[in-house]
């Protein structure tokens, strides 16, 4: 499929461009992110929430004295689950289906579309209200109910936003993170009825919302969610949100349809316990979260929604699984405390990653949901400083999983002559014959000092070629020093006394 | 102590001022050190790019060179993290039991310098006299990776001379991430602006780590921009004397 590369941060995000996972390799991070850091109101935005949140959650933590306990069970549950997934999830559907509802089998993306837009088609509605609807972003799902005439409304706030700017979201949590409150005045002014007036105080963008929303929920008759855990025990569904939009999209219809990623199931509510305690400290820095919603099946008429799907969605999961090491990304419970503390994506946000799940974790997640060589980029949008590994409440190693993922890439790389005769591919393969050799290594030590003899200057080089001059774009490059240390070394083992000579090669 | 200095690839062939002043500064100490001159890298670069089966012939050549030491320090949170981190996973799926054992036997013996001096061998207070205004820069991997906790600042604040002053979001990261600075080369330099906007707020003359790679990196571009401020390796700042000055 041939695509154009978006240049401009509009075109990036518009809804045009993507959805991502089905389609052909998207733009790689680092021209992504070039675009994005050249945002100066992005930047600020991003810089401002990012930080105000760590503190927040930093301190969220430190209440708890078993914070470490707590993480490792939440590790532990979900790897436990994620060994005997199949178990786990035939007791989902035996319990959900014996509570009146009904449970469907979705193995990708065209199939979640087909059975989820039946259901919609069945009921004769021309629209659906949506929450918590990120899996669905997985999906395209909002353009598969478009083409049969169905329009969806995001109830989140943010989702709403990003709906109604014709974006993509840019974090998992906060999915208009990289808008202020000017920019979503304007746009409300722009978009909803009787907002002339409208000021950027956050108590009047929300009533605003709220006004435009609430029609929505009392005429759609049905009503599509994600879900955050599904406890195979009662095949109870849980839903954690914090504006209440979620319950009333949950109780005001008579169907719902929640879409949920197979990982998302644990064994029993008393695991739920462990997850309810790490998931609002982790992602919003609050102690409980606001609204806790948790249904089981289909409700009596009058009491909730009399009719309720389930469709498991599957969407390379299975394949992710079948990695032993690569598999914990499975274990996610989407808090965005990864993204949150990650140095990168405070400074591109979360659109340069092309990705449903942006940030660390989408760094993870992404290229093992389509391919490494479908985002080959992504794991190396990284320093690998690991502060995402240290606020994981579920402990997910992302740094070792990002390196994991790297060496698919060099591997995928390798199937072609191109990949290996690549600038990159042969200095790696000629640096690691001079490293398993001393002598080589002496011996490109000195080739190095001979070759810099033109480029030193003031005791530094300034430039260097090829990729390299990522490098000294604006930083300087220290040259091998007139004297290596082994060459001191065995100057001093012999007992001469004498400075080096002028081999030093610097000018 | 009979100890094995593990200087790393590039200190060898950059920073050898980093090198001699280790030995200096643990023979002040009264302790025995040795260079083994055939040793060349941990093979970091390698495994964290992609290219892992070249990373395995590193792990075996260092398992040779390291195997009898007795006890081998390095001047580098990030390659000594390495070793802890990835040689026994490196080990382990290269399927040979000779080198996971060996591995295994090997790593407790393997130290970062700060870690070996503070809580190996107990000092805090090596005699070092440094009569400058300084900043510390914890590395990524000296503070999560191999985690070094607050040795580091425990020695510093027994430094004779010694101005420390807190570094403004000294926690995050620099941007250097090994060949993260070529290949995403714009986001590297936005958190590069970052971290050298906070070192010039220190007023430091010196911006000290463990990790010359950071350093390398953050005084790369203080260079670059004349900026003033020096990058040090945290051995060179204990090494220094009143009696002697720098090593």
């Amino acid at each position: 499929m041939s695509r154009h590369a978006p240049t401009t941060r509009a075109e990036l995000m518009s809804r045009d461009v993507e959805p991502l996972p089905t389609h052909a390799p998207a733009q790689p991070f680092p021209e992504a992110a070039r675009i994005s850091l050249a945002d100066v109101q992005l930047r600020r935005n991003m810089g401002k929430v990012t930080t105000t949140i760590r503190a927040k959650r930093a301190k969220a933590v430190a209440e708890l004295p078993d914070w470490e306990d707590l993480r490792e069970a939440g590790r532990a549950i979900k790897d436990q689950t994620l060994r005997h997934l199949d178990h786990y999830l035939i007791q989902l559907e035996q319990a959900v289906t014996k509570a009146g509802g009904k449970v469907h089998w979705a193995a990708d993306a065209t199939e979640a579309n087909r059975i989820i837009t039946e259901l919609v088609k069945a009921h004769a509605t021309n629209e659906v209200v949506k929450i918590k609807s990120l899996t669905t972003d997985e999906l395209g799902l909002n353009e598969a109910l478009h083409e049969i005439g169905v329009e969806a409304f995001e109830t989140d706030l943010a989702e709403l936003i990003i709906q109604l700017a014709g974006e993509r979201s840019s974090h998992i949590l906060v999915p208009a993170i990289h808008k202020n409150r000017a920019e979503i005045r304007a746009l409300f002014r722009r978009q909803l009825a009787d907002t002339e007036n409208l000021t950027d105080e956050p108590k009047a963008l929300a009533g605003a919302a709220r006004a435009h929303l609430r029609k929505k929920f009392l005429s759609a008759k049905v009503a599509v969610s994600g879900a955050n855990f599904g406890v195979a025990e009662t095949g109870s569904i849980c839903i954690v949100e914090s504006e209440g939009n979620g319950r009333m999209c949950l109780t005001l219809p008579r169907v719902l349809i929640s879409v949920m990623g197979i990982e998302k199931v644990i064994p029993s509510w008393r695991d739920l316990e462990v997850y309810l305690q790490l998931l609002p400290r982790s992602s919003t820095a609050e102690r409980m979260n606001p609204y806790t919603s948790i249904w089981t099946g289909a409700s009596a008429p009058g009491d909730g929604p009399e009719e309720f799907h389930l469709v498991l969605l599957d969407n390379g999961r299975t394949k992710v699984l079948a990695d032993s090491f690569g598999r914990q990304a499975l274990q996610c419970i989407r808090c965005s405390a990864c993204l949150n503390v990650c140095p990168v994506y405070e400074r591109t946000g979360g659109h340069a990653y092309n990705s449903v799940y942006p940030g660390p974790i989408g760094a993870i997640l992404t290229p093992q949901l389509v391919g490494v060589h479908n985002a080959g980029s992504l794991p190396y949008a990284s320093s690998l400083c690991g502060a995402c590994y240290d606020a994981c409440p579920v402990k997910i190693h992302i740094p070792q999983v990002l390196v994991h993922l790297r060496g698919k890439v060099v591997e995928h790389k390798r199937d072609s002559l191109s990949g290996r005769l690549a600038p990159e591919s042969l200095a790696m393969k000629t640096l690691g014959r001079v490293f398993t050799s001393p002598r080589r290594f002496e011996r490109f030590q000195r080739l190095g000092r001979l070759g810099q003899r033109l480029k030193v200057h003031n005791g530094m080089i300034e430039s260097l070629p090829g990729q390299l001059g990522g490098w000294t774009a604006v930083r300087d490059v220290y040259p091998v020093a007139p004297e290596t240390f082994r060459e001191w070394w065995r100057r001093r083992e012999s007992g001469s006394t004498s400075t080096p000579s002028s081999r030093e090669g610097q000018s | 102590m009979r100890m094995s200095l593990f200087l790393t690839c590039f200190n060898d062939t950059l920073f050898p001022a980093t090198g001699r002043a280790v030995v200096a500064l643990l023979e002040r100490l009264g302790h025995q050190v040795e260079f083994p001159l055939d040793q060349t890298c941990c093979g970091q670069m390698h495994y964290n790019t992609g290219y892992q089966p070249e990373a395995l012939p590193l792990v075996r050549h260092f398992v040779r060179v390291f195997g009898d030491s007795e006890i081998v320090v390095s001047p580098s949170a990030s390659c000594v993290g390495m070793v802890h981190d990835f040689y026994p996973k490196i080990a382990a799926e290269s399927g040979d039991e000779a080198l996971q054992r060996a591995v295994a036997d090997l790593i407790p013996r393997v130290f970062e310098l700060t870690t070996l001096l503070v809580n190996k061998l107990g000092v805090e207070d090596v005699g070092a006299y440094f009569p400058h205004r300084a900043t510390y820069h914890p590395t990524c991997h000296s503070l999560r990776m191999y985690r070094v906790g607050d040795a580091p600042m425990r020695l510093l604040r027994n430094v004779r001379g010694l101005d420390l002053v807190d570094l403004p979001n000294a926690e995050e990261c620099c941007g250097f991430g090994g060949t993260f600075a070529v290949k995403n080369a714009d986001t590297s330099i936005a958190m590069l602006s970052d971290k050298i906007r906070c070192a010039l707020d220190t007023d430091a003359e010196y911006c000290v780590a463990v990790d010359n790679s950071c350093l390398m990196h953050i005084g790369g571009g203080l260079h670059r921009q004349r900026a003033g401020v020096e990058p040090i390796h945290l051995a060179e700042v204990l090494a220094a004397t009143e009696e002697g000055g720098r090593a």
